[in-house]
């Protein structure tokens, strides 16, 4: 027991201490973890012989990441991607197995060993790719997507490739495990459809498919129901856990993927009312096993076998990682995936995944790979997936910043037209305020630095020009001399300063209205010139807090009143704290961050409300008060 | 002769289509002593401000509700001014005696010709028997009742060319009632204002 203890704390300590290291230096928490396991296990020694135990066990998070993804998608959505799915996973698939079998080939393998490395690197790593995609916010860009889909196809094309495998057995690697042949057998994996007939085993596989899909469709939702009245948290828990494991056994007991079939039990449930609940109960586990599944790939690096074949592992991950991201390439470009997005397609996938891993074990133990060749390819996979973060880093620090650069660096637009108003900044909030103008014929000058965004408003007939709006001469030729206002909603906080301090000072009959940030951003575009500052959060959040007030079943014309108090309340002494920051020093203004303006602010209205009150004159309580009980005999006695 | 000061509150919800109200507003927004209020522009989501409308009120010793008739009374933003700023201990009750001494009137226009408006006619009552509420409000709060400046058949006032004899009658008003030459005159059977014009001295 107390060894478990060891251990568990050298994992979960490693995991700790390094991924949130490696997160705040950019790299991702997937090297993060790579990088765990090579501390705990090559360089300091800490971990050693269980980490292949742990790796089949950690592997189990690659399964419940899957059933996770498969909640995410829709049947619809499934269906929607079978061409992709098929066309672009299976291509991918086929061609690369093919080069690398034919690369094996060239380099002196028997065809069948040449042919299942082929199939084993022609698999990429879901693992680390849908991590990193989750981490990065990929998932739902074009090349995310795609490579979705391929890893889709993969994980479905594990299937067969178990099948096929041990077809490709050495007759001279059987034979020297003739002797064992007894003790083998003795471990061989339990199976239900061991020494089935071919048709009896499609039966099963059928059969199984079809009861995950019609239990998760008609038995999942009574038993959700069923615990979730209970009312216990961890037993339902408990029941999500059941699900997910259950479905793996049934999957690995009729020799199918089990990632496949909790994949297959997520779409089953992706419309389902407790999806939710499903996912955040099983996030945490996928979490944690995924993680220490990474440590031990990092930990299983063979520092002795490594050293010793450095060049040709070297050689090898190269060339692997190359072959397989030209064959990406290649179909990218045939399924028009374009720009930054082929890039990320192709360099997300070129590493081998934990299929490998797993694919290996089972060639040697069918004796398809000798042993020795096995350990080094180990290698390769295990290099691969340790490549993987840092190109996702290249990607995202040089290649995609050129492809913005490059649609950015277009010539900046020659403005035909000069409208009585110029909106500088085109996103969500200058969106908005345009439409509202546009819809009632005032068509202003609309500018922005992005050329996506420019290219999508012209899609809806907005006249938007790609450009620079703090630079004189686009303001100049967008007619800023002749407009009566200018909208200042563009993104960078200190730009925006700028340009409404350049233009309050260059064309002062120039209206400004401007977005701010938060208050502190708000006096500076005030302090800059700014004739009208308002925060872009402020109403929204007060139509939500208004609804929530109503709600709670304040009246909801008593809470219209209680806004107008609030709305009055801040702005007063919103006004009065501007005040006061602004006779402060240069240096003192610096020091009033936000929570200190904050803090004053909420003080300032809370003192206001009271005042009210004690003057009998509460702002809120004021509008149609009645006038006291029994004030008519007043007026009785005085006539 | 007096200087009254007056305070004039406009109510037009729908001004890009008036041909009556928005010219003479804009014609009293020339006079020095009248300070023009334009309500709807001023409180568009109604949220008026109470001390700040009482406080015009305390400064001023005429005032005036300028509206077109909507359903035989005024829109519904004076209606919500009232309802506001005429305030228990204010107007009205204990103390309530801010208003007193003061003068109020109605300037209208009414889409119905002079007939319609009496007993007979098709809405039965005179514009100063349905603008009874507001006399009576008037007469609570201790201000001098005047008869509503009106016009009739306003939707054609223009084609007629009515509107500049209109706007002559209402500078007339507006300076009579800056000088306190109603103080004096007996109104209490006049319907409207205009009957009472052409007597007044220059």
């Amino acid at each position: 027991m107390t060894i478990y203890f060891v251990q568990a704390f050298i994992y979960l300590v490693a995991a700790v201490i390094t991924v949130p290291l490696a997160k705040k230096l950019g790299l991702g928490s997937v090297l993060g973890y790579l990088i765990a396991g090579v501390i705990i296990g090559p360089v300091t020694g800490l971990v050693g012989q269980e980490t292949v135990t742990i790796q089949h066990f950690a592997e189990f998070g690659v399964v419940m990441m899957l059933f996770l993804v498969g909640l995410e998608l829709e049947p619809k959505m499934l269906w929607q991607m079978r061409n992709r799915l098929l066309g672009l996973g299976g291509l991918q698939v086929i061609l690369t197995a093919a080069l690398i079998f034919a690369v094996a080939l060239a380099f002196g393998q028997v065809w069948t060993v040449a042919l299942a490395i082929g199939l084993i690197f022609s698999l990429s790593s879901t693992a680390i790719v849908l991590q990193t995609f989750n981490e990065k916010g990929l998932t739902k860009t074009e090349g995310g997507q795609n490579a979705f889909s391929v890893l889709l196809m993969q994980d479905i094309a594990v299937i067969p490739m178990l099948a096929f495998i041990p077809m490709l057995a050495l007759p001279e690697l059987a034979a020297a495990a003739q002797a064992t042949k007894e003790a083998a057998d003795h471990h061989e994996e339990l199976s239900l459809v061991a020494g089935l007939p071919t048709w009896a085993y499609a039966l099963a596989i059928l059969g199984s498919i079809g009861g995950v899909i019609a239990a998760g469709h008609f038995l999942s939702r009574p038993l959700f129901h069923y615990v979730a009245s209970s009312g216990l948290r961890e037993i339902f828990v408990a029941t999500a856990l059941v699900l997910v494991v259950g479905i793996a056994a049934l999957m690995s007991l009729v020799g199918l993927s089990p990632a496949l079939g909790t994949f297959l039990a997520g779409v089953v449930l992706a419309n389902s009312e407790f999806r939710h609940e499903l996912e955040s109960n099983i996030e945490p586990f996928k979490g944690l096993l995924l993680g220490l599944f990474f440590i031990t790939v990092g930990a299983g690096i063979d520092f002795q076998i490594l050293t010793s074949n450095l060049v040709i592992i070297l050689a090898i991950t190269a060339g692997v990682m190359l072959s397989k991201a030209g064959i990406l390439w290649l179909l990218a470009s045939i399924f028009k995936i374009r720009n930054s997005s082929r890039w990320l397609f192709s360099m997300s996938l070129a590493q081998a995944g934990e299929f490998g891993f797993v694919l290996l074990s089972f060639g040697i133990q069918n004796h398809v790979v000798p042993s020795e060749t096995a350990s080094m390819l180990q290698l390769v996979v295990a290099l691969s997936m340790f490549l993987t973060p840092l190109l996702f880093i290249l990607f995202d620090k040089v290649i995609l910043p050129k492809y913005e650069a490059v649609s950015n660096n277009q010539e900046y637009d020659t403005i035909e037209e000069q409208g009585t108003v110029i909106v500088a900044g085109i996103g969500r909030f200058g969106q908005i305020v345009t439409r509202l103008l546009t819809a009632n014929g005032v068509k202003p000058v609309v500018l922005d630095h992005e050329a996506g965004q420019v290219e999508n408003l012209r899609l809806i007939n907005i006249q938007a020009y790609f450009g620079d709006a703090t630079r004189p001469e686009l303001l100049h030729t967008a007619g800023i001399e002749e407009a009566k206002a200018l909208v200042v909603a563009i993104d960078n906080r200190e730009s925006a300063i700028e340009l409404v301090h350049y233009v309050k000072h260059t064309y002062p009959t120039v209206r400004i209205l401007a977005r701010a940030f938060d208050k502190g951003h708000s006096y500076e575009l005030s302090l800059a010139g700014a004739d009208y500052v308002i925060n872009e959060t402020y109403h929204s959040a007060l139509e939500m807090g208004g609804q929530l007030m109503t709600d709670l079943g304040f009246h909801p014309f008593a809470v219209e009143q209680k806004k107008a108090a609030f709305i009055n309340a801040e702005t007063n002494a919103s006004q009065t704290l501007f005040e006061k920051w602004q006779s402060g020093t240069e240096g003192e203004r610096f020091d009033q961050d936000y929570r200190k303006i904050f803090m004053q602010l909420e003080e300032t209205i809370l003192q206001m409300m009271q005042q009210d009150r004690a003057d009998k004159h509460h702002s809120d309580e004021r509008g149609w008060t009645p006038p006291p009980k029994g004030y008519q005999n007043k007026f009785e006695e005085g006539e | 002769m007096k200087q009254l000061k007056i305070l004039l509150l406009f109510a037009h919800p729908s001004q890009s289509r008036s041909e009556v109200n928005l010219p003479l507003f804009e014609n009293a927004k020339s006079l020095p002593f009248v300070t023009t209020v334009d309500l709807y522009a001023e409180y568009p989501k109604f949220n008026i401000d109470i001390t700040r409308e009482q406080q015009r009120l305390l400064d001023h010793d005429v005032v005036i509700f300028q509206f077109p008739f909507y359903w035989y009374s005024t829109p519904a933003i004076l209606k919500e001014w009232q309802d506001l700023v005429l305030e228990y201990g204010f107007a009205y009750g204990t103390n309530g005696n801010a208003l007193h001494g003061k003068t109020f009137m109605c300037a209208l226009s009414a889409g119905g010709n002079k007939d319609a408006y009496r007993a007979g006619g098709y809405n039965h009552f005179t514009v100063r028997e349905l603008l009874q509420p507001l006399e009576q409000t008037a007469m609570l709060t201790g201000m001098r009742y005047l008869p509503p400046f009106s016009l009739f058949s306003s939707r054609s006032a223009v084609e007629e060319k009515r509107m500049p004899q209109h706007i002559e009658d209402w500078q007339k008003l507006l300076n009579a009632l800056h000088h306190g030459q109603f103080d004096d005159l007996q109104t209490d059977n006049t319907v409207i204002i205009n009957d009472l014009l052409p007597s007044l001295a220059h």
